[in-house]
């Protein structure tokens, strides 16, 4: 039987929902067994929330005050320490996972899946290469722990309504001092968070300035939604780096995703195609982002965005 | 101070990859390679480093078939100080890999390690963080900020809540996100000038590593396709079709 740890991701005491994507991607595998690791100065309070997902086995409490920060090299060998128990080790893929759960494979001496978009059985899962022009399916070996990265834009979150067991785990592991958190500066506001908002307004190239920008901004405001924007956009400075929506940025499933001025350039369309209902708004009818949206308009940015606010 | 840049040969990102038609595979054969976009702007990185007087040595690395000495000669062109090639018949993963970064560092010795996040074939992502783990030094990963100082660095690293500041002591090995500068452009005489650069080849098999290829690719897919969808002629015909789906 499958027993399978999940390494919860959290900031300033909430649970990301990265996390509850795991375990719904963890629960795919017949018969798994699911357990939590929350590892945090003080955990009791992510750890309630982590309990609360459907289908947890138990949530495992690492207190220690260099988890204050979530550092890849502080967390790997706590993981570490228990992994052993486990059959199979996940995390999420987001930069919290991609930067843990490699230094925990290589450490078990196994190779990672990262991206896990499906699971066909407890060794067999899919998975994206070149910027998800093709899905492969890959087998890891039986026998060895399975490391991996789910892919969250793949899986819904798992429900609440769980009672998992809360259960603190006694650790006396050396933990190195050779990396040490100096600040982190978040981005965002009260906007949605672009990872887990119902609906995105994301701005491109065509924007054309940074003060063009505030129109997705103002737009994203009326419709309660979190703003993404290309790479395009992104590199020619209009809007920050954790915004990029794409193959090098935030794969996002958003229920609405509005592309405004976005020409759709294949490593974004990767970023987006879990997406409910995509709509662009550019003026080129040939841009390929209209080879993949469900509603399009042909339209000047600058015209039919006001005028769709002001109707809203 | 000396730093080890990895680059590998990757197909062009302008390169639109498809699958072959019976799953076997992607139909790559005769595409245009180059240097992973990301492993340019970690070379970019280190060769800023040199020129700033913070390292003396610059090395770059691929793994792969002789042809990745043509990633080497790019590096070479850019600026690298010399380059070592180790070879190796067929694709491996990122553990050999790392494993193989490893032991070229104990060899070396660099103080720093500098990597693209990832290769834009195989988008894995893991190969600073297994080669960090595999020398217990600290890893910074997506740096978008380098600053040496002394034997510590300050990264500044994209993180999906913002920006991360870390930092760590040498030896370390960081792996590199976009932002974090513009690869030069190659001019025609520092080409010439590669040409009587160092260059080594080493055997991937006499490294005595074990293979750290365990993932079998038992299929290949094309993604699943979207709808093309419906276009609307106006605003107000845009509002009702998101009505009529319920989304306002």
């Amino acid at each position: 039987m499958s027993k399978i740890l999940i390494i919860a991701e959290h900031l300033n005491g909430q649970l990301n929902p990265s996390t509850a994507k795991c375990v719904s991607c963890a629960s795919k595998i017949t018969g798994a067994s699911i357990d939590i690791a929350v590892l945090a100065a003080d955990p009791a309070a992510v750890a309630a929330q982590a309990a609360q997902i459907a289908g947890v086995a138990r949530v495992r409490t690492l207190a220690n005050a260099a988890n204050a920060h979530a550092l890849a090299v502080v967390y790997a060998p706590q993981v570490l320490a228990i992994a052993g128990e486990y059959t199979h080790v996940f995390g999420p893929s987001t930069t919290f996972g991609k930067d843990l759960m490699p230094r925990i494979a290589a450490k078990l001496g196994v190779s990672q899946v990262s991206d896990v978009m499906a699971v066909v059985d407890a060794h067999t899962f899919q998975r994206p290469i070149y910027a998800g022009n093709a899905i492969v399916t890959v087998k890891a070996p039986a026998g060895r722990t399975v490391v991996a990265t789910v892919r969250t834009a793949s899986f819904a979150a798992a429900s609440g309504g769980g009672s998992a067991v809360i259960e603190a785990v006694a650790m006396d592991v050396p933990l190195p001092t050779h990396t040490r958190f100096v600040s982190l500066q978040q981005g965002g506001g009260d906007r949605p968070d672009l990872q887990t908002a119902r609906v995105v307004v994301s701005g491109g190239r065509a924007l054309g300035s940074a003060e063009n920008f505030q129109l997705i901004y103002d737009f994203a405001d009326k419709l309660k939604a979190g703003v993404g924007a290309s790479r395009a956009a992104v590199d020619s400075g209009y809007a920050p780096n954790d915004l990029q929506v794409g193959q090098t940025g935030k794969i996002i499933a958003p229920e609405l995703y509005i592309a405004i001025g976005i020409s759709g350039a294949i490593q974004h369309l990767t970023g987006i195609k879990d997406a409910g209902t995509i709509v662009a708004i550019n003026k080129d009818a040939e841009a390929p982002i209209f080879e993949v949206a469900d509603i399009g308009l042909v339209a000047d940015l600058t015209k039919a965005v006001p005028e769709l606010m002001a109707a809203l | 101070m000396k730093i080890l840049v990895g680059l590998k040969r990757v197909v062009d990102y302008t390169v639109r990859v498809q699958v072959k038609p019976d799953g076997s595979g992607v139909a790559i054969d005769g595409a245009k390679m180059s240097v992973n976009p990301f492993d340019e702007i970690a070379l970019e990185e280190a060769l800023r480093l040199r020129e700033a007087g913070k390292a003396s040595e610059v090395v770059v690395v691929s793994i792969g078939v002789a042809a990745c000495m043509q990633q080497i000669d790019t590096g070479l062109a850019m600026g690298a100080n010399r380059g070592i090639l180790v070879k190796t018949e067929g694709a491996i993963q990122p553990l050999t890999a790392a494993r193989v970064f490893a032991k070229l560092c104990a060899k070396e010795q660099p103080d720093l390690v500098i990597l693209g996040k990832q290769a834009i074939d195989d988008d894995a992502n893991q190969t600073a963080q297994m080669l960090a783990a595999l020398l217990d030094q600290p890893q910074a990963t997506f740096a978008s900020k380098v600053e040496v100082d002394g034997n510590v660095a300050r990264v500044t690293r994209e993180v999906d809540a913002g920006l991360e500041t870390l930092e760590v002591d040498l030896p370390a090995v960081l792996s590199v996100d976009l932002r974090l500068n513009t690869p030069r452009f190659i001019k025609l005489p520092d080409i010439m000038k590669a040409k009587s650069k160092p260059r080594e080849t080493i055997e991937l098999a006499s490294l005595g590593i074990e293979s750290g290829d365990h993932l079998a690719t038992t299929q290949h897919a094309p993604p699943p396709k979207r709808q093309k969808g419906v276009i609307v002629k106006d605003v107000p015909e845009l509002i009702a079709a998101l009505k009529a789906k319920g989304l306002l």
